[in-house]
């Protein structure tokens, strides 16, 4: 509500000054929330944010480059429901001032280099068609081409429905780098933030290396309430948050967003891309398995040539290393993956869902 | 503020009841009770075939299927989604709806297939992967998207049948292929029309309309490119002709795979990325490269310091691109 001050001709506060807080139901000031880093202040719960502020919180100042801003989606499908797909995208570049649902680019990060791909929950959900799937590929291709980390700050209720199956397959499209960057060396972090939930869980968000999460952040499968109306059972307390995922192992840390940056400049430095000779044998400050690197290097050049990426004219780097998505481990290694930690629980029947 | 060209594509007229009638016919189809499942087809198709159980992990799940297979006397690896032929089975099956020990058993398979070097063919038919508790807190997403990752670099050709319904992740985290082919009475989509109708038309009613608008019938999925042929069912349909219909995609498989096989791995990797990759429409708008260009001039950092006039600050990315005000949830 807009506080009116009789007395004075001061224009009244802005009906949009004051934002409730959905968790305690705190009025909070929307400039204090700004600087505040959408956290109220509270109860500590976390709203969301926008790409800018994203780059703000996360990156060094002046360091962030946009990469790929003129992808626009199209109607493939000419898709109508309540509302024509072309307007509800309208809509939202309209209210967002994005041209999509995510934006990607080459940042620093306390002089780190990363490539760095942001989700908007405010466009269209956040949800993932054909732009925000190529945004995505072309963010982990680059981090393969310049040896640097990848990182994915993802808000998203899934694939777009409005694209069908080609959102569907974006799924796989977002997926398919991350063994080249696995095989060469390339760490990626993946941050959940609210809400993350089908496909974009489904597919990369769900790989990183490192999975953070923001606190009490939505974070499923299936949307609760899916689940809960084809399911018809009771859901337990906190299901599908960053403490439920954490508890069952799937996530890595719940960091909350006033430690996020500090947490990620030291897992870069703790997890570094894995370095390249230049020829001849590994340098690396633990070395390979010898049995391994035989075998990796007889695989060697078949990934560069894979995504189409010319190892000899790629360009360097600024710190001259060799670029190349060049191999390290064999594929044996590769596909061999580690089990997620298991517990039982009553699997009742249950009904289809997204 | 940003720049927008808006969409200049006018939008779509909505479905008619024609489209309508002919989207959920198939839909009706994909679904029937007496389709063949994934098991006759294989006792059909293949010489041999000998299941295997258990993810190694967790438990088996009922609602997939797979093992090693002889294709005309060649090993395969086959692994499907099994759904039930009446109320009871269907139970036991749950409906064809994996929960993450599937995947994680179709991942064992499939690694089976990659040490042995064996051709690896899929047959998708379930409405989607199962929600709810059991499913979440076993990871179902994670689970779904290790299988997709693992297909995706699987050093050994893959066929992937479409045989009823494709629904969503569940189809497609053992549906990653070279080659994807659809029998003619089956649907691929991304979600449920059901779902998708309750989302968009707040009415689960309108799933008809949904099912035309997603169009997620075996012809448009073959002309979005999804989908690279379609196996032509036999009379009325494979309800009625199973035998006719695993000749048929017998007859599919055996070409496509001897195609495949005569790939190097790293070209079948290579077309397989690159497949993936193509996926997806948009166009690229010529825009101006917002950066940071040259470093500011000494006048302009001091200016910008002391906030003289004249001298404008550096836009944040957060004045860029700020929060709204209301918490709106889109869609």
């Amino acid at each position: 509500m807009p506080i009116k001050f009789p007395f004075s001709r001061r224009r009244a506060a802005p009906a949009d000054a004051w934002t409730k807080c959905p968790s305690c139901d705190h009025q909070v000031f929307n400039r204090q929330l700004d600087r505040n880093l959408r956290i109220c202040p509270s109860c500590g719960h976390h709203f969301r944010m926008s790409i800018g502020e994203r780059i703000d919180l996360l990156l060094d100042d002046g360091s962030f480059e946009e990469r790929d801003a003129g992808l626009e989606s199209v109607d493939p499908l000419g898709f109508t429901d309540q509302k024509p797909y072309v307007h509800r995208l309208e809509a939202s570049q309209v209210k967002t001032g994005l041209r999509e649902a995510a934006v990607w680019g080459l940042g620093r990060i306390d002089g780190r280099r990363v490539a760095i791909g942001i989700f908007d929950f405010r466009f269209m959900g956040g949800s993932m068609g054909s732009v925000v799937g190529e945004k995505i590929a072309r963010c982990f291709e680059a981090a393969l081409e310049e040896r640097i980390p990848a990182l994915v700050i993802s808000a998203s209720g899934g694939a777009r429905m409005q694209e069908g199956t080609l959102s569907l397959l974006q799924l796989a499209k977002t997926t398919a780098p991350l063994p080249h960057l696995d095989e060469a060396g390339i760490p990626f972090i993946s941050i959940l933030t609210d809400p993350t939930t089908g496909g974009v869980l489904a597919s990369f968000a769900s790989l990183g290396d490192v999975v953070l999460a923001e606190p009490r952040a939505l974070i499923g499968f299936a949307g609760a309430r899916v689940a809960s109306g084809t399911v018809g059972e009771e859901l337990p307390e906190g299901f599908q948050t960053s403490e439920f995922l954490l508890e069952h192992g799937f996530v890595d840390l719940v960091v909350p967003r006033t430690e996020l940056r500090a947490t990620v400049s030291r897992l870069l430095q703790l997890l570094p891309a894995a370095p390249v000779a230049s020829d001849g044998g590994e340098e690396r400050a633990w070395g390979p398995i010898g049995v391994l690197s035989g075998f990796a290097q007889r695989l060697g050049g078949a990934v560069s040539e894979t995504i189409g990426i010319d190892a000899s004219t790629t360009p360097t780097d600024g710190n001259g290393t060799a670029p190349a998505s060049r191999p390290r481990r064999p594929a044996g290694e590769r596909i061999a993956d580690s089990g997620p930690s298991e517990r039982p629980a009553d699997s009742g029947p249950s009904e289809p869902g997204a | 503020m940003t720049s927008i060209t808006p969409p200049t594509a006018d939008a779509a007229p909505p479905i008619d009841d024609a489209q309508r009638e002919r989207a959920w016919q198939r839909v009706q189809a994909a679904r029937q009770l007496q389709r063949p499942r994934t098991l006759e087809l294989i006792a059909l198709i293949f010489d041999d075939f000998m299941e295997l159980h258990g993810d190694r992990r967790f438990a088996d799940d009922p609602a997939i299927v797979g093992g090693p297979a002889l294709l005309e006397g060649r090993p395969v690896m086959v692994i499907g989604h099994q759904k039930g032929s009446d109320t009871e089975t269907n139970i036991a099956r749950n409906f064809g709806s994996p929960h993450p020990e599937g995947f994680r058993k179709a991942e064992r398979l499939m690694r089976l297939a990659d040490k042995l070097g064996l051709p690896l063919v899929t047959f998708l038919d379930t409405a989607g992967a199962a929600p709810g508790t059991a499913a979440e807190e076993r990871g179902q997403a994670e689970s779904i998207a290790s299988s997709i990752r693992l297909m995706t670099a699987l050093q050994v050709p893959i066929a992937v049948v479409i045989v009823g319904e494709g629904g969503s992740g569940g189809a497609l985290a053992i549906g990653v292929g070279d080659a994807v082919l659809a029998l003619e009475n089956s649907v691929y989509s991304v979600i449920s029309p059901e779902g998708c109708a309750a989302i968009l038309w707040r009415s689960a009613e309108a799933a008809p309309t949904a099912a035309a608008a997603m169009r997620m019938t075996a012809p448009d999925q073959l002309e979005l490119g999804i989908v690279d042929a379609i196996i032509d069912e036999p009379g009325e349909g494979a309800h009625v002709d199973r035998a006719g219909t695993a000749r048929a995609i017998k007859g599919a498989l055996l070409d496509v795979l001897g195609r495949l096989s005569q790939l190097d791995t790293e070209t079948l990797l290579a077309n397989r990325y690159a497949r993936l990759r193509a996926i997806g429409r948009y166009r690229e708008a010529e825009v101006p490269e917002r950066r940071h260009g040259a470093p500011p001039s000494l006048r302009r950092r001091i200016g910008r310091l002391l906030h003289l006039p004249g001298v404008p600050r550096r836009r944040r990315w957060s004045e860029i691109w700020p929060s709204g005000t209301e918490e709106n949830e889109g869609d």
